[in-house]
């Protein structure tokens, strides 16, 4: 589904990812781990398409078409979706606006109509049910005054709604207190399935307990130096970051 | 090369051919018509160097050479996708020439007087000469002036004390192409008795290659307990000269509410004035501009807190593109005694372009000291951040950088009930959304979960 190829990236002038690989299937879950200024977030932010990124080498394909070569909507609407690690306040733009602009604009390239109604209502209502939120969220400008925890729930409502192919979750755990880790555990974990890929970006083990996935990646300056199953993660908390770097650099 | 001398002249010799060529008059009309002549022949047209002029540059009218039209001939299909789908009670103006054919007049409810112009002076021109010219009186501006020197159609709007008025009236000026310029000197009246209630939608549209010039001026008298909602929205073709005022004169306990909406228009100058003379009273002044290419709008307004007890709030956007260039003005005068008076006053501006220009400047000017007055101005640009975020989610890039213009109008487009008026500005600024962007879906949303939440 996603296939990353010798990936090499710098951000003003300075390179950051130094030749990473990385395939993610349908079905399946990876979780990207890693310490503080390794990369992991410049990852996600190339495939949704941000500013200021160069590619210098490498390619990105997802189903087989050149990512790189996309608009960023145009990814948006392949179903390769990134939940911000920060989410952007939108003033003045409505939540319910957002979701159903974006789910239209989803629609509209595959060829559907508009979506009706009753039909978006009786959506919107389960899953802003399923994510334990207020119907006044969607009343309010996207992001605007929520807490850390709204706007990460925020996040995975859009999810929800727009139900990608790919989701790419960039540090989706932090700042989460329990019972709000709790329940964005369970939407990620509602979103698993058969077509699905799932991309956890995190420097904690934590979310890996609730979400628990079918490949980790330790990335270490710009590479993946590791790969395992979840139990990779669990290693990774008990004894920290330092062995994989000594047996990287070894 | 133009000068000063004959550019006014040009104005007073298509004055004295319409004179001549027009029949006897009631002798108040022809002494009023001498004196906005007289008072347009000594101060010309405004200069930058008046205060009140100078971020405005009049010379494209005044250098231009404009006939008066008689003929309201309009293509019934153009004239239909330019008016407003409402059911309305409907005066059309065609170049300023009363539009029969084009108009709703059919099913006024009783206690309504709605007349052209020319129609109120035959039936009962003394009824129509005392209250017109109170308000705006040929001194106020050589644009006023002009108005009165010129001045034959138009419309009359009277309310029966109590009466109110279910359907929005709409005033509907259409510019149309012609093979040289005109122009025209619509002159409106609305009496709105005591407790009476109704909107009022004055709307400019027209061909899109049409050059003419507008020169309005509009008196608002309420009464007691009156309450007027009025809209201007002002689409006029891009290449028209669009200059207005609107004065209003408030009793106890009235309410107007304006929504100046300026999307058209190469260049434009409005003056909004209120005088609120009646404890009481209040007035809500709602303002959006828009301008793009190289459009050049102008809005002045003005408060006059007269009384004690009397409540002015304003909000003001503009929105400039590419060269355009926006003005806004905005004038709080509290009379000395106007004690327990409320005068708010707020203006944002938005330039999507470089070369875009704003020039703002809110004014207080307070002579009693137990009052509550607030003013500020800010002028900014989109948020890249935020439209990045909407392109993640699949929304393409021209309609972000829409979204979010229209975002910033919308503590002024949430005040907007009819949604035939909230598209059109939309549409200007945001491009065809499938749905109302701030409200109507969104009230169905409310509704809709509210319904169901009981289940």
């Amino acid at each position: 589904m996603l296939e990353v190829k010798d990936l090499h990236v710098t951000v003003e002038g300075q390179k950051i990812l130094k030749g990473l690989n990385l395939t993610v299937n349908a079905g399946e879950v990876h979780a990207i781990m890693g310490p503080n200024g390794a990369g992991k977030s410049t990852l996600s932010a190339v495939i949704a398409g941000k500013e200021g990124y160069e590619v210098t080498q490498g390619s990105i394909t997802f189903e087989g078409q050149d990512v790189l070569e996309m608009e960023i909507e145009e990814r948006a609407r392949k179903g390769l979706l990134l939940g911000f690690q920060y989410p952007v306040e939108i003033p003045g733009v409505k939540n319910i606006y957002l979701l159903k602009a974006a789910l239209n604009a989803k629609r509209e390239a595959e060829g559907l109509g508009e979506i009706p109604a009753p039909e978006f209502m009786k959506l919107i209502k389960e899953k802003i049910a399923f994510m334990k939120m207020d119907a006044s969220f969607l009343q309010r400008a996207v992001n605007e005054g929520f807490s850390g925890g709204e706007k990460k729930r925020n996040e995975i409502l859009q999810m929800l709604v727009l139900q990608p192919r790919l989701a790419m979750l960039d540090e989706i755990d932090s700042g989460l207190d329990i019972d709000a880790m709790r329940v964005v555990a369970e939407g990620i974990n509602s979103l698993r399935s058969e077509e699905r890929g799932i991309l956890l970006v995190t420097h904690y083990q934590r979310l890996l307990d609730f979400v628990v996935p079918d490949q980790v990646h330790v990335l270490v300056d710009g590479r993946v130096v590791k790969s395992g199953d979840a139990e990779l993660a669990r290693e990774l908390e008990a004894r920290g970051y330092d062995w994989v770097l000594e047996e990287s650099a070894a | 090369m133009s000068d000063v001398q004959t550019d006014v002249q040009r104005f007073l010799d298509r004055l004295a051919e319409r004179n001549a060529s027009r029949g006897p008059e009631p002798t108040w009309i022809a002494a009023r018509r001498q004196a906005g002549a007289a008072r347009f022949e000594a101060m010309g047209f405004p200069h930058r160097r008046v205060e009140a002029w100078k971020y405005t540059d009049v010379r494209a009218i005044a250098r231009g050479d404009f006939t008066l039209s008689d003929d309201a001939s309009f293509s019934p299909a153009t004239a239909a996708a330019l008016t407003l789908p409402l059911e309305a009670h409907r005066l059309t103006f065609v170049d300023g020439v009363f539009a029969a054919a084009l108009s709703q007049l059919d099913d006024l409810p009783k206690g309504v007087s709605l007349l052209p112009l020319s129609q109120a002076l035959d039936e009962n021109h003394e009824a129509v000469g005392g209250p017109l010219g109170r308000l705006t009186g040929v001194e106020f501006s050589p644009f006023a002036a002009l108005n009165t020197a010129f001045m034959e159609e138009g419309a009359v709007l009277r309310l029966a004390p109590g009466t109110v008025v279910e359907k929005p009236i709409i005033l509907q000026f259409l510019s149309r192409a012609n093979a040289a310029p005109v122009m025209s000197h619509p002159r409106i009246l609305v009496e709105a008795g005591a407790r009476s209630q109704a909107t009022v939608i004055e709307h400019h549209v027209g061909e899109p290659e049409a050059a003419n010039f507008t020169n309005l001026v509009e008196e608002i008298l309420l009464e007691r307990g009156a309450i007027l909602t009025h809209y201007k929205l002002q689409e006029a073709p891009l290449a028209d000269l669009h200059v207005a005022s609107i004065h209003v004169e408030q009793g106890r306990d009235s309410r107007f509410t304006s929504f100046n909406l300026n999307l058209g228009g190469g260049l434009v100058r409005n003056d909004l004035i209120t005088e609120l003379n009646g404890q009481g009273a209040e007035a809500h002044f709602n303002g959006l501009f828009y301008g793009q290419g190289r459009q050049h709008v102008d809005n002045h307004t003005l408060a006059n807190h007269n009384a004690p007890h009397t409540i002015s709030n304003e909000n003001y956007k503009g929105i400039l593109d590419d060269r355009a260039h926006g003005v806004f003005n905005g004038k709080v005068v509290v009379k000395r005694d106007s004690q327990k008076i409320e005068g708010y006053q707020s203006n944002a501006n938005l330039l999507l372009s470089d070369r875009a220009e704003i020039d703002a400047k809110p004014e207080l000017e307070i002579y009693a000291d137990d009052v509550k007055c607030s003013h500020g101005t800010t002028t900014g640009q989109l948020d890249e951040e935020a439209i990045y975020a909407l392109r993640t989610r699949g929304i393409d890039e021209q309609t972000a950088r829409g979204l979010l213009t229209l975002a910033f109008a919308g503590e002024v487009m949430e005040q907007v009930d009819l949604d035939a008026v909230a598209e059109r500005v939309e549409l200007a600024v945001a491009g065809k959304l499938p749905e109302r962007f701030n409200l109507a879906g969104l009230v169905e949303t409310a509704a809709a979960l509210t319904d169901t939440s009981g289940e």
